[in-house]
């Protein structure tokens, strides 16, 4: 009882005050509020905001693990790979182990923590400022971020980027809800643009890569998509793309991964199964397109698309942030398509697009991230010619009446 | 021709707490109360006085707006006092009722041979008018008007519901009679939807399109029927009448009195003998709730109506004009510790987020008022769909409702929809919004800038 009535009376101290939002996002987390309904419905689902937020970062958990260990893998390989030595990754003998995890914590951890810290300052000022209790968008957009930037990104360029992506993607329009652009493919677009070199070649994917550049034992490491888009031979095979022991953003590479939290999502319905599932046929699609084109011969081996063409198309699914992009940033409920018959076009063009500016973007092979900008910004569009369907049968009933 | 209306999207809540099919004589009574807020949109012009004395359907006061819609006196008795709130508004009047209940006499009719104008003009007399309903607007018709149909459902399937096959047995000649008479002010049909499992005494009558409706609530929804069998549109208007006020109706065309008495149910978690009452409409609430039912001290919700589109009401509140149930829920003003990430298995909900109420779909549940969580913006999507039957979109119309935006709530189809329609995608609602409020703003709105 103690805390309890201790934390009800400061609640009630607070109330109407400048701080009150501050300290009830504290309170609410330790307690469900005892705020009751009044007219209109007197009961309520058990569900609320933080609750659905909670469960997609428990989703997100086993990335977050895995990219932990994974950071550590590659840094260690590639030390190995300097010094001639091949490594065949083991799950149990090289992967995880006590150094990958330690190297990995210590870099990986921190992004995590600048992420949310600087976030949700940025969020608690707001919530004063304007007055409104502090929304739980963040809480997912904050685990989201280190997952999807290159792991030696510099602390302090994430927190510009943070602060950047949540003040011009999300509080400017109203906060949580009100979003037009996924705030967390903001943070990383800005990042994208405005420190390409930290954000693409084969110095950043493995921690100390570009801290050694130059040096004559440097180590390096290209993802799978930059090989590709310079017709390299790709040194891994499709196993170990599906488990995710390959080079690139902290958490987006265990396909297995995603998949099994993509699967949870749905079972949970949180997550929109449409989306999924309609993203996936959108990218095989383009990517049976790009293999056609390259069976009939039209592009041949000279052609600088050839590598990322000639791709299979089911492999196109297991690299890079693809499968990632689908399942965790393209069902954003609040910036995707908000009608059931939109979220099937919504997702099929950004898995079509993914895949398609994935093989046209000489500077960046990834396309996932624009498709999905792009399809945010196209997201009121498609509802709009959606909700019309309804309009229109609306008034052909009306002129059937009159008629 | 089967008119058989089958829903698939919508939510059974099922609650602890049904009323056992017992009925009992309430207490009489002593103090009755009517409220013009019962009767949405009127601005009610008194015509007593405190000390006045009435008869069961004299008139209290009418529509100032429409000066033939009369509301009347459910009893006999005393007017003791008309207490006002803000700016004079009147509150309520209340009657203090005699002993001997006398009745005004409104002489009957004989149904099958009158005409429409003098059913129209017997109901608007006697107070009965206010039975009727209408929609675009979800509020008391427009007496010249002339519907193209008119609705009765004689289903209620929200949860704890009033069960209408029971309380309506033995009402079959009051039924007849108002539907026959109702059926002449409309130059369509009287469409009567009843429960396809229940054994309705609705479903003998004649002149009458009878439909049978299966599914999960909102299927007895009035709302919810009237979308399947013949949606409003723009410019048309129908009535809907409640199941139980044609018993009333229909008493007063046989009799020539406004006799209004009805079966209510009382249900909830908090009742200790969830049962029916024979009472009258306005009647105080304690007179029935604390038999046998809540605790004096109990920290209890008292709804006069279901749990999902009830007026809350004090326990020396008044049984409302369209109620046909209290109900009494647990008031859940308490905090929880890590209500937010903990599983939870003793609450309804609709997704699987650590939630298992999925796995036991015939469990009874013992819901209290908290919102689980605080308002926010809307966020997620697709979960209203689910339980929302009506071809409309529900965010998009709530959302037009909030951005008051008249021409695209009525390309969205605001003349079909009551704020009813949207409980359920308001108890499913993960960021707490007021679904039913925003409707009801909205189509106030609509009601003042378009007639």
């Amino acid at each position: 009882m103690g805390l309890k009535s201790n934390l009800h009376n400061l609640k009630e101290k607070y109330k109407g005050t400048k701080m009150a939002p501050a300290f009830n996002a504290i309170h609410t987390f330790l307690y469900l509020p005892n705020e009751t309904t009044h007219n209109g419905t007197h009961i309520k689902v058990a569900d609320d905001l933080k609750r659905t937020m909670n469960t997609v970062i428990m989703a997100l958990v086993p990335c977050l693990i895995f990219g932990i260990f994974n950071a550590g893998y590659q840094h260690y390989a590639a030390i190995d790979a300097v010094n001639g030595i091949t490594t065949e990754v083991s799950l149990w003998a090289n992967f995880i182990t006590w150094d990958n995890f330690v190297m990995g914590a210590w870099t990986v951890l921190p992004l995590v923590i600048v992420s949310y810290g600087v976030g949700l300052a940025v969020e608690f000022v707001f919530a004063v400022i304007k007055g409104h209790e502090v929304e739980e968008g963040y809480l997912v957009t904050g685990m989201l971020v280190p997952l999807i930037v290159p792991i030696d990104t510099p602390l302090w360029m994430l927190s510009v980027a943070v602060i950047f992506g949540v003040v011009i993607g999300k509080e400017v329009f109203g906060g949580t809800g009100m979003n037009i652009l996924n705030p967390a493919l903001t943070i990383r677009a800005f990042l994208f643009f405005a420190y390409p070199t930290w954000m693409s070649g084969d110095k950043v994917w493995v921690h100390g890569a570009k801290a050694m550049e130059g040096q004559p034992d440097a180590i390096s490491g290209e993802t799978i998509l930059g090989s590709l888009a310079q017709n390299n031979v790709v040194s891994y095979d499709w196993m170990d793309m599906f488990f995710g022991f390959i080079p690139g953003s902290v958490g987006e590479t265990s396909t297995v991964l995603i998949l099994l939290g993509g699967l949870f999502l749905i079972f949970s319905k949180i997550g929109s199964w449409r989306i999924m599932l309609s993203s996936v046929v959108g990218a095989i699609v383009m990517g049976l397109v790009f293999n056609g084109v390259v069976n009939a011969g039209w592009i041949t081996e000279s052609s600088k698309f050839y590598g990322l063409m000639s791709t299979d198309f089911w492999m196109h699914l297991l690299i890079g942030g693809f499968a990632f992009g689908t399942v965790y940033m393209a069902t954003d409920p609040v910036t995707a398509s908000q009608t059931n018959k939109g979220k099937w076009i919504y997702g099929f063009l950004i898995g079509f697009l993914s895949i398609m500016i994935r093989v046209f973007n000489p500077a960046y092979p990834e396309g996932v991230m624009l498709a999905i900008l792009l399809m945010n910004v196209f997201a009121p569009t498609i509802d709009h010619y959606v909700v019309q369907g309804n309009v229109k049968r609306r008034m052909k009933r009306l002129k059937l009446k009159t008629a | 021709m089967s008119n058989d209306i089958k829903i698939k999207k919508g939510l059974d809540i099922k609650l602890q707490g049904a009323a056992e099919k017992v009925t009992e004589n309430a207490i009489i009574s002593n103090f009755y109360s009517v409220v013009p807020d019962d009767f949405h949109s009127i601005i009610p012009k008194l015509v007593v006085k405190v000390g006045a004395k009435v008869k069961a359907g004299d008139v209290l006061f009418y529509n100032k707006a429409n000066e033939d819609v009369k509301f009347v006196s459910p009893v006999s008795g005393e007017i003791v006092d008309i207490p006002r709130g803000e700016k004079r508004k009147l509150l309520s009047v209340k009657i203090q009722a005699d002993k001997e209940q006398t009745f005004k006499d409104f002489g009957t009719l004989n149904v099958e041979s009158v005409t429409a104008e003098a059913v129209k003009s017997r109901l608007l007399e006697s107070g009965c008018w206010a039975f009727v309903k209408q929609r675009p607007y979800d509020v008391i018709a427009k007496s010249d008007a002339t519907p193209k149909a008119i609705f009765v459902s004689a289903y209620a399937s929200a949860p704890l519901a009033t069960d209408l096959d029971y309380v309506l047995q033995g009402k079959e000649a009051e039924l007849q009679a108002a539907v026959t008479a109702l059926g002449k002010l409309t130059s369509g049909k009287v469409h009567v939807s009843v429960d396809k499992n229940g054994n309705s005494p609705l479903s003998g009558l004649s002149g009458i399109t009878l439909h049978k409706v299966s599914g999960p609530h909102p299927s007895g929804n009035v709302g919810t029927q009237i979308n399947k069998i013949d949606p409003v549109n723009k410019g048309e208007t129908v009535w809907t009448v409640n199941a139980q006020d044609l018993v009333i109706i229909g008493e007063l065309l046989l009799t020539g009195k406004f006799n209004a008495k009805r079966t209510i149910a009382l249900a909830g978690s908090s009742v200790k003998k969830p049962r029916y009452f024979k009472t009258t409409i306005g009647s105080e609430v304690a007179t029935m709730v604390f038999d046998n039912g809540v605790d004096k001290n109990g920290n209890d919700r008292i709804i006069s109506g279901n749990v999902l589109s009830g007026k809350q009401v004090k326990a020396d509140g008044y049984l409302d004009y369209y109620s046909n149930i209290i109900t009494v829920i647990p008031e859940g003003d308490d905090y929880e510790l890590f209500g937010w990430n903990k599983p939870v298995f003793n609450k309804v909900s609709t997704s699987r987020a650590l939630t298992f109420s999925w796995l036991t779909p015939n469990k009874k549940y013992d819901l209290n008022t908290n919102t689980n969580g605080e308002h926010r913006n809307f966020v997620t999507t697709g979960t209203y769909e689910q339980v929302f039957p009506l071809d409309i979109y529900p965010m998009q119309i709530l959302k037009a409702c909030m951005y008051q935006d008249l021409d695209e709530m009525e390309a969205l189809g605001m003349y079909e929809v009551a704020p009813e329609d949207f409980a359920l995608t308001e108890f499913v609602c993960v960021s707490k919004q007021p679904h039913q409020e925003i409707i009801r703003t909205g189509l106030d709105l609509m009601l003042k800038e378009i007639g």
